[in-house]
């Protein structure tokens, strides 16, 4: 068994409106950072998880995310593995 | 005289506004569904209310809609029963998978609070059955995040079938932009399931059951409800 510490990226969709992202953009070109053409925001949820296998740990998150952790109809997901 | 179980959730702050409606303005036998219990055969319909269920973390909807009650309102679902969920409600029915879709943040950003139009866009299910379409509601709407979103061909299908129910609209009935309180798609307020036995609103119709509240058409749906099991269920004479 070892200790697997796992990220999950989890964005909307690209076609999915995101209202605190247009606003915080809104903010930033306010501060100054006219530069700045896009922003949207996401969650990054950290797992600790101990298993003897990373494959293991990968699929079983990947289902994780499809049952929970995101919502397939308005968001992607992204999994990071590290031992 | 049926029995209706008002599901509570951790979070659920429109359990008892329901209660009332059902039990004291209707007239209906009533009683809450703790969300830890998986025996819902006693019941006639199930309504899930609104709130903050279990605080609105990771997404609204979504940890209630794996607590032990929700598989047994899914199998009463199936069953044909009626099912309806009102704001917090409608988001754990996308959340379960029991309706098409999900309920993403206000438009706006901002959350709702005011009395708006819908507009009855089908009256061939058991809650508008005793409604026109065309008819225009006056009910308050109270929510941060009820923007409809759905891809193309869920909304394709949506209206193929008949699926939504209400829409915002002006006044007059037009669905405007300016109607919108929330940035939903096609102006949607409230759709049923394919067989119309599941319903999710976002608007409060146990807000507007009696004069007392400034309005009475909310009650319409719950009666829609009654006459539906008038004609399909047998009246269980509980006292």
């Amino acid at each position: 068994m070892k200790e697997f510490k796992v990220k999950v990226e989890v964005k909307l969709k690209p076609v999915v409106l995101d209202p605190q992202g247009k606003t915080v953009l809104t903010a930033l070109h306010n501060l100054g950072y006219e530069k700045v053409e896009d922003a949207r925001i996401g969650k990054l949820i950290e797992l600790k998880i101990m298993d003897s296998d990373a494959g293991n740990v990968r699929e079983r998150v990947n289902d994780m995310c499809k049952k929970l952790l995101a919502n397939p109809v308005i968001e992607d997901f992204v999994v990071k593995v590290e031992e | 005289m049926y029995k209706f179980g008002i599901v509570v959730f951790p979070g659920s702050n429109c359990d008892h506004d329901c209660y009332y409606a059902i039990k004291h303005v209707l007239g209906q036998d009533c009683e809450f569904l703790w969300h830890h219990e998986t025996d819902v055969e006693r019941f006639d319909c199930i309504v899930l209310p609104g709130g903050f269920s279990y605080g609105d973390y990771l997404r609204t909807g979504s940890i209630a809609s794996l607590s032990p009650v929700m598989k047994s309102v899914e199998k009463f679902a199936q069953a044909g029963n009626p099912v309806i969920g009102i704001c917090n409600g409608f988001q754990v029915l996308v959340e379960s998978g029991l309706l098409p879709g999900a309920l993403i943040k206000n438009s706006s950003l901002k959350f709702v609070c005011k009395w708006i139009k819908a507009r009855v866009e089908n009256n061939r299910n058991l809650f508008t059955d005793n409604m026109k379409v065309g008819d225009v509601l006056e009910i308050p709407v109270a929510h941060g995040e009820g923007n409809y979103f759905c891809t193309p061909e869920e909304l394709k299908a949506l209206n193929e079938n008949s699926q939504i129910v209400f829409r915002y609209c002006s006044e007059k009935g037009d669905i405007t932009p300016e109607s919108n309180p929330n940035g939903s798609i096609e102006n949607i307020a409230g759709i049923t399931n394919k067989a119309g036995n599941v319903l999710g609103m976002m608007p409060h119709p146990e807000r507007c059951a009696e004069e007392i509240l400034n309005g009475t058409q909310g009650r319409l749906i719950f009666e829609s409800i009654i006459s539906w099991l008038n004609l399909n269920k047998k009246v269980t004479g509980r006292a």
